[in-house]
């Protein structure tokens, strides 16, 4: 008989850390197939406009950026908790805290249009955001509060927070009584790269996080200090690194970027605030910063894949009048193949007679 | 007949070769010690035996019959024990609950409390059935690991190194257990280091060096100095003691220490006092579960005590965090070598940095990845550890070779003062001897060293005073130099702790 066997390695596998998404992505594809087949669609076509016809235009790659954006500067903030094993799963609340914030000062300052503006509206979000994620962090370290329930449940009160002020204190007076603000000034929003595109300076500004996030996990002693605190909580202790500091920062930094990305999202596609201000950034994060091995260069990676599975989903919506539901078969096929493939990182596999 | 054959059995792992074509007969009744130095192939050896490993060649016999191990649940069917180095249990159910998991067929939790007691008294390896594992010490542990084979009455029991954690009297204990076991025809395979022990216990030895035999030999004939040639390839090195400068100042004092424990099942300290002067080495004998875990916390800043209750270089430091006292040239090899004092899923590299930090491995907050290299690269080379280089991860090294590598990274840091847990547990003959002879480097450059180790032998080797623990209370030390094991070991089952114990 033939059995198979996981062996363990050595030392971790390195090709592997890379080599698993694609490897995941290539099983989604097979493991799609009969999906599709049953669909009644021809796979390869199917493909081609899940993957390759959002790209196809300028307009679509702006698109994509500006999704991708978002998705990444969350991601990076939530992977320096998931590092420590601080379960951040409140990025979406933090983000609406963001855009709310920014968009009051947005709204007060709009018509004066200070010079300071936008880096104002920058700030509030960011301290927004932080501000939100304080909540669990003083729960956490001062009645060892569980921070996955706290932040999960931060997300309704900061929905119902929006919700509030949109139907009342924020409301558009001129806005025949919608549920919206008004629209933000010119100079309370970033302006488009180009002409017709949407995409905007936010992804400098993630682009630089990238590189910050780069230098905190890989590089910094705080970094380090973050992963022993997750990985072996013993040592770290041991090692005498503090603890409830590591559970701070690791909920600051990751309100910080949902707060930031809130406010661009708020000066940016959106340019008001509605009820409903985000399509699910902060729980998409959460797969990203996976898909990305918690690694920041990973997490772009991962960000412009969930991007595209967006645009590919609504392409394919479009296009073959297919059910939404297939592009997010797509994403969990995804995650389900990539944890799959991870394990190959760690192990071997060997087959072997009995 | 014989109980137990193997026949050519070999087993790879990657590139290299566990076991190499080794053979080894054992009849009933027999106790036979399998010897080697880490990484020998004893471990792997006895998890193809157990059926935990599949061998890539070779074959078993089991009473004369050609059998495959499977997995351990066969291996138990045809009567084989097995007390694993890295012990096996269950850390949040109770001791109860991890020997019933052991157990074939349906749950009885009263009945076997009640056999499990009865063993525990017979053999005399009490131990609470109803505490959870996690409060247990190494050496509770391992209690209920022997007791959980004892309980299914084997034909063969495999013990991995079993008296490190026992007193001399209780060590001698477990060896009558093991006679009776054996006279009732339970063969037994006995891996332990302690070449006095195997000559005083076993019949027969197979001595394996780099995964091949290399001998065998009768330990009741052979001489410990003979039995470590053939094991080690070469002449061990002893251990060579110089005398310990006069008293100065103590580096690390204790004074009055009281303190209920942090848990509800650990041990109430009971005015511990201890003082260690610059440049020599004080230890700390005693069953372990005894308090040891607890005065090496509050020692070492995991757990605050009053300020003046622990004092390093005369300064009251009881109040201070870990950090701060490494800042002040403390250093600590804990016990606990994965997850505690290394971290499983990060590279020796990684490791190094954990507690080498504040030795010019970062600045401006950044890591220096070359300085981190060459700092792990420098452990290893100069304690040998047997790795394929920084990069490895801490969880892919035997014990022994990661106990060299935790206590070599402490030594490095050359402290004032540094407190070792069970420097040499699992640990061969040579390196052993190595680190020790390291260890009394460090105090004759004028360290003052804490050696807490439940090996007797050990510490007398090593220390210039020794004290013992009993349940929270510390004895006053005593000059190593003629002091008499007997008395100690009497100490350490808590006959009179109060009193110092040499005249």
């Amino acid at each position: 008989m033939l059995g198979v066997e996981l062996e363990p390695r050595a030392a971790p596998l390195r090709f592997m850390r890379w080599g698993s998404p694609l490897l995941a992505l290539a099983l989604t594809l097979i493991a799609s197939m009969p999906l599709l087949w049953t669909l009644g669609l021809d796979p390869l076509a199917t493909w081609r406009i899940f993957f390759l016809e959002p790209l196809a235009t300028l307009n679509g790659v702006s698109e994509w950026l500006l999704k991708a954006s978002p998705l990444i500067l969350i991601a990076l903030g939530l992977t320096v908790g998931f590092r420590a094993n601080v379960w951040n799963i409140g990025a979406e609340g933090m983000f609406t805290i963001g855009a709310i914030c920014s968009g009051w000062l947005a709204l007060h300052f709009g018509g004066a249009a200070p010079r300071w503006l936008l880096p104002a509206m920058m700030l509030a979000g960011i301290l927004g955001g932080m501000a939100w994620a304080a909540i669990p962090a003083f729960l956490k370290t001062h009645a060892n509060a569980s921070e996955i329930l706290v932040t999960l449940m931060l997300n309704y009160v900061a929905a119902l927070l929006l919700a509030y002020l949109v139907n009342g204190p924020m409301q558009d007076p001129q806005g025949m009584n919608y549920p919206q603000t008004a629209l933000f000034e010119p100079a309370a929003m970033l302006a488009p790269l180009a002409a017709g595109l949407r995409v905007n300076a936010s992804i400098f500004i993630t682009a630089a996080a990238v590189a910050a996030a780069w230098v905190l996990l890989e590089r910094s002693f705080l970094g380090f200090q973050l992963r022993v605190g997750g990985s072996a909580p013993a040592a770290a202790r041991y090692a005498g690194f503090r603890q409830p500091q590591l559970v701070w920062l690791s909920l600051l930094v990751s309100g910080a970027t949902a707060g930031l990305a809130g406010m661009l999202e708020a000066a940016g596609p959106l340019g008001q605030l509605t009820p409903v201000i985000s399509p699910g950034y902060g729980f998409t994060a959460i797969i990203v910063a996976f898909v990305g091995r918690l690694s920041p260069l990973g997490i772009v990676f991962g960000g412009l894949l969930m991007s595209l599975l967006y645009l590919g989903g609504e392409a394919v919506q479009m296009s073959l009048n297919v059910p939404s539901s297939l592009a997010r078969s797509f994403q969990g096929l995804l995650l389900f193949f990539l944890l799959a493939a991870d394990v190959l990182i760690l192990y071997r596999i060997r087959l072997r007679r009995h | 007949m014989n109980r137990l054959e193997l026949r050519a059995v070999s087993k790879r792992f990657g590139e290299t070769l566990a076991n190499d074509a080794v053979s080894l007969t054992v009849a009933p009744g027999e106790i036979h010690a399998v010897l080697g130095e880490n990484g020998a192939g004893k471990s792997t050896l006895m998890k193809i035996i157990y059926g935990a490993v599949q061998p890539d060649e070779g074959e078993i016999f089991w009473q004369g019959v050609p059998v495959t191990m499977a997995n351990p649940a066969t291996a138990r069917r045809f009567g084989i024990g097995m007390v694993y180095q890295h012990f096996s249990l269950f850390e949040t159910v109770s001791v109860l609950e991890n020997i019933a998991v052991a157990m074939d067929g349906p749950f009885d939790l009263p009945a076997l409390a009640v056999r499990v007691s009865d063993l525990g008294r017979r053999y005399g390896l009490e131990v609470d059935a109803h505490r959870l594992l996690h409060h247990l010490s190494v050496g509770e542990r391992q209690r209920v690991e022997i007791l959980r084979c004892l309980l299914q009455d084997p034909r063969l029991l495999i013990l991995d190194e079993p008296t490190a954690v026992l007193t001399p009297q209780a060590a001698r204990r477990l060896f009558e257990v093991l006679r009776t076991l054996a006279a009732g025809g339970c063969s037994i395979l006995y891996i332990s280091h302690k070449l006095d022990e195997i000559r005083e216990l076993c019949d027969s030895a197979t001595v394996l060096r780099a995964g091949r035999v290399v001998g065998s030999a009768q330990p009741r004939q052979a001489s410990a100095a003979e039995l470590a040639r053939l094991m080690v390839g070469a002449d061990v090195p002893t251990v060579a003691r110089g005398r310990a400068a006069g008293a100065a100042r103590p580096r690390l004092e204790v004074r009055d220490l009281s303190m209920p424990p942090q848990d509800p099942f650990g041990v109430t300290l009971r005015g511990v006092s201890l003082a260690v002067n610059p440049g020599e080495i004080l230890g700390i004998a005693g069953v372990s579960g005894n308090g040891q875990s607890e005065l090496l916390s509050v020692l070492c800043g995991e757990i605050p005590s009053a300020p003046e209750c622990v004092l390093l270089n005369g300064e009251p430091v009881g109040h201070l965090g870990v950090a701060a006292r490494r800042g002040r040239g403390l250093a600590f090899a804990p016990e606990e070598r994965l997850g505690r004092g290394a971290v499983a899923g990060m590279t020796l590299e990684d490791n190094g940095l954990l507690t080498g930090h504040a030795r010019g491995l970062v600045r401006g907050g950044l890591i220096r990845r070359r300085e981190t290299a060459r700092f792990a690269r420098a452990i290893i080379d100069q304690f040998g550890v047997k790795c394929v280089g920084p990069a490895a991860l801490a969880g892919s090294l035997s014990g022994g070779n990661l106990q060299k590598f935790v206590v070599g990274r402490e030594v490095a840091l050359a402290p004032g003062v540094l407190i070792v847990a069970q420097p040499t547990w699992g640990v061969d003959v040579a390196a052993a001897a190595y680190l020790r002879q390291r260890l009394i480097e460090l105090s004759r450059s004028g360290a003052a060293l804490l050696v807490v180790s439940e090996d007797l032998e050990e510490l007398l080797q090593i220390c210039d005073r020794i004290a013992v623990i009993h349940r929270g209370t510390l004895s006053a030390a005593s000059p190593c130099a003629g002091t008499d094991v007997e008395q100690i070991g009497l100490l350490m089952a808590g006959s009179d702790a109060a009193a110092p114990f040499a005249a």
